[in-house]
């Protein structure tokens, strides 16, 4: 006897949901035989990485302050992903915008104007937008991959980060320390919560997810998105332009890291520092996939990477473990993912053994 | 600029260039078998740590290397169940690899940071080390080196001189071709790929044991990318591997060759750091400019799942 997987005639709707919870009850069961492998109580290890860290409402709201970047990458990301678009260098178009917004915040140190956080918001956007175009460009005019300039950029924009911070941005009161001057408060995103660090990019990522369905299920546009992913001759014959969805894939998802990086030098961290993101770039990815590429998935799967962010910390706290843990989690979460994935397309039929 | 500083160079570029060809000819076999596995960088990692974890607990590094190559297997394996068997979309599957790696790379690798391991003395070959200038850099290195060079006549010789290698050119270029004629397609692209990971995996052992030689996080630090690209660079010939892998390990120690040239330029170390990336994207535009290059070289069934109908 074999396992076999046999075309669906069409693919199951229904999988397409299951898939996902699949995927993290698979990973929670792997998470709970590392525990044990580790030599900790299972039961414990989870309580400590996936409990613990919303057990009260500050925890809650440092999910959703975590969960914020990650849905505003992954709304981007989306975008292009349903059209084939690969831009993996979202962690890089982040932190050029957190760039660009830095320089509107420490270029206006006492400006009390009422536009200087949509400044920063808008400046934001074009950087992580600018860092996009350029894989966008070479791929639409030199045919050069997009997934392999995107992510050599990430490198480049970490790499600038630290040229800045070490050199010309450095603050001069700062003991030597490579990070910028902290950001004046009108600079700072409003908190929304009084006692956490929740702030006012809640409400934009949230907005985003909206504009996002709204772009993806009533615009043609969203439409012609979906056709070039899902049957690029189709998308060809009916005249929708190829190099048009890779410039709107890229310039929206690049466009959408820059104000997830915007709302990290704005909110938790305050300044410019080598350390503004955690990978939220790259975790967005999983994001986008776990939540099926749609706003309303993606709102409930960047909740779910954020817990795992946290759950990391939590287990270095508790279990003496290494942070990267939340790593090895999302990784296995992707995974499991594209595993159970397969039950969309195919269906698994025993079968005799071949003669 | 003196003699022994230009010798010193070559060392070091054929050194760093080193890791590049054995993960790109791994590359390059998977891909010539029509998989496309975005996970070296992954699997460069987890071999690193697994190398460094090994030849720091047994003291050989030779064990470390099969270490690495065994992690590299074991990973490998985790994205061919996942693109062969399971039909999972290659590209989101060596992302995941990626991303499960290096994390996996850094948690297990934790303990190992600010842990010291000693230099493995170099294989000197006599009388031809003695060449000046060339003699060092070709003549007084790790055997992994030496290894690097066999691995391009190896694979050059395998994929156009052996049936079998003809045969992984066939299920690369037309998988339903080479199944109708009773190649079993997931078989041989499953080896490919374990051959594939195995190399990134040692790979990732000679950063690790004898190029650093210590254990840190993100020490691979985008090595896997460039091996990728480089395969495109080469445009799938093993010899051209070479060329570029020498190239891009060039540009890995411009910081050593611009601050021992004494030239009075101040140049950020940042700006000579981003060098090897930025020229990654420069060539990339420079073969993929010509689309009928990469359309005529690459394999025609890159990056296609493949399910046999039987």
């Amino acid at each position: 006897m074999w396992l076999k997987f046999e075309q669906r005639p069409q693919p199951s709707s229904l999988m397409r949901y299951l898939s996902p919870l699949i995927a993290v009850g698979l990973m929670l069961a792997s998470g709970m035989l590392l525990f044990y492998l580790l030599g900790k109580n299972p039961v414990a290890g989870f309580r400590v990485f996936f409990l613990n860290p919303v057990r009260d409402s500050y925890g809650v709201a440092e999910l959703f302050l975590k969960a914020t970047p990650l849905m505003l990458c992954a709304v981007g990301l989306s975008v292009g992903f349903r059209a084939n678009v690969w831009n993996i260098g979202a962690e890089g178009q982040l932190l050029v915008g957190a760039l660009a917004a830095g320089a509107v915040a420490l270029h206006f140190p006492d400006s009390h104007s009422p536009f200087l956080l949509p400044g920063m918001v808008l400046a934001g956007a074009l950087g992580g937008m600018l860092w996009a175009a350029i894989p966008a460009w070479l791929r639409t005019r030199f045919n050069a991959n997009e997934i392999l300039t995107s992510l050599m950029l990430v490198y480049v924009a970490q790499l600038m980060v630290s040229w800045l911070v070490h050199g010309p941005w450095r603050d001069p009161d700062g003991f030597n320390f490579p990070q910028t001057k902290m950001f004046q408060a009108k600079a700072l995103l409003p908190i929304l919560v009084e006692g956490t660090r929740v702030n006012a990019a809640l409400f934009i990522a949230i907005g985003a997810l909206i504009l996002g369905w709204v772009f993806m299920n009533r615009s043609f546009m969203g439409y012609q998105m979906k056709v070039a992913g899902q049957a690029e001759n189709a998308g060809r014959y009916a005249g929708f332009s190829a190099k048009r969805a890779i410039w709107l894939g890229m310039l929206v998802g690049g466009g959408m890291a820059g104000i997830a990086g915007m709302s990290e030098v704005a909110g938790p961290v305050g300044q410019i520092t080598e350390h503004i993101s955690p990978g939220y770039g790259f975790a967005a990815m999983i994001v986008a996939f776990v939540g099926r590429l749609s706003p309303i998935g993606i709102f409930f799967s960047s909740l779910l990477l954020a817990l795992l962010y946290m759950g990391g910390e939590q287990a270095q706290q508790y279990l003496a473990l290494p942070s990267s843990i939340s790593n090895v989690f999302q990784g296995m979460l992707l995974f499991f993912l594209l595993a159970s994935d397969v039950f969309i397309n195919y269906r698994p039929r025993w079968v005799g053994r071949r003669k | 600029m003196g003699l022994s500083f230009l010798s010193s160079i070559l060392f070091a570029t054929v050194v760093a260039g080193t890791p590049l060809i054995i993960v790109a000819l791994g590359e390059l076999v998977t891909e010539k078998a029509g998989v496309l596995n975005l996970g070296a960088e992954g699997i460069m990692s987890v071999g690193a740590v697994a190398a460094f974890a090994v030849a720091h607990g047994t003291h050989s590094p030779g064990l470390g290397i099969l270490a690495g190559m065994a992690a590299g297997v074991l990973m490998s394996l985790l994205f061919a169940i996942a693109a062969l068997t399971l039909l999972a979309n290659q590209v989101a599957s060596g992302l995941a690899l990626s991303i499960f790696g290096v994390g996996l790379a850094a948690f297990i690798g934790k303990p190992y940071e600010s842990v010291a391991l000693a230099s493995v003395p170099p294989i000197v070959i006599p009388y031809l080390n003695r060449i000046p200038v060339l003699g060092p850099a070709l003549f007084e290195q790790q055997g992994l080196v030496y290894f690097s060079w066999a691995l391009i006549a190896a694979v050059a010789w395998f994929l156009y001189r052996t049936k079998a290698g003809l045969v992984l050119r066939a299920v690369g270029e037309s998988p339903v071709s080479a199944h109708s004629i009773g190649y079993g397609v997931v078989g041989i692209r499953y080896q490919a790929v374990l051959f594939g990971g195995a190399m990134a995996g040692i790979g990732g052992a000679f950063l690790s044991v004898f190029y650093t030689p210590m254990w840190v996080e993100g020490m691979v630090a985008g090595r896997g990318w460039i091996a990728i690209a480089l395969v495109v660079f080469a445009t799938w010939r093993p010899m051209r591997v070479m060329v570029g892998a020498y190239l891009f390990g060039g540009c890995m120690v411009t910081q050593m060759f611009v601050q021992g040239s004494g030239a009075r330029i101040s140049v950020p170390s940042q700006f000579l750091s981003a060098l090897p990336y930025l020229a990654t994207v420069l060539v990339l535009v420079i073969i993929s400019r010509n689309r009928s290059t990469i359309r005529l070289n690459s394999p025609a069934s890159l990056g296609q799942p493949f399910l046999p109908d039987v």
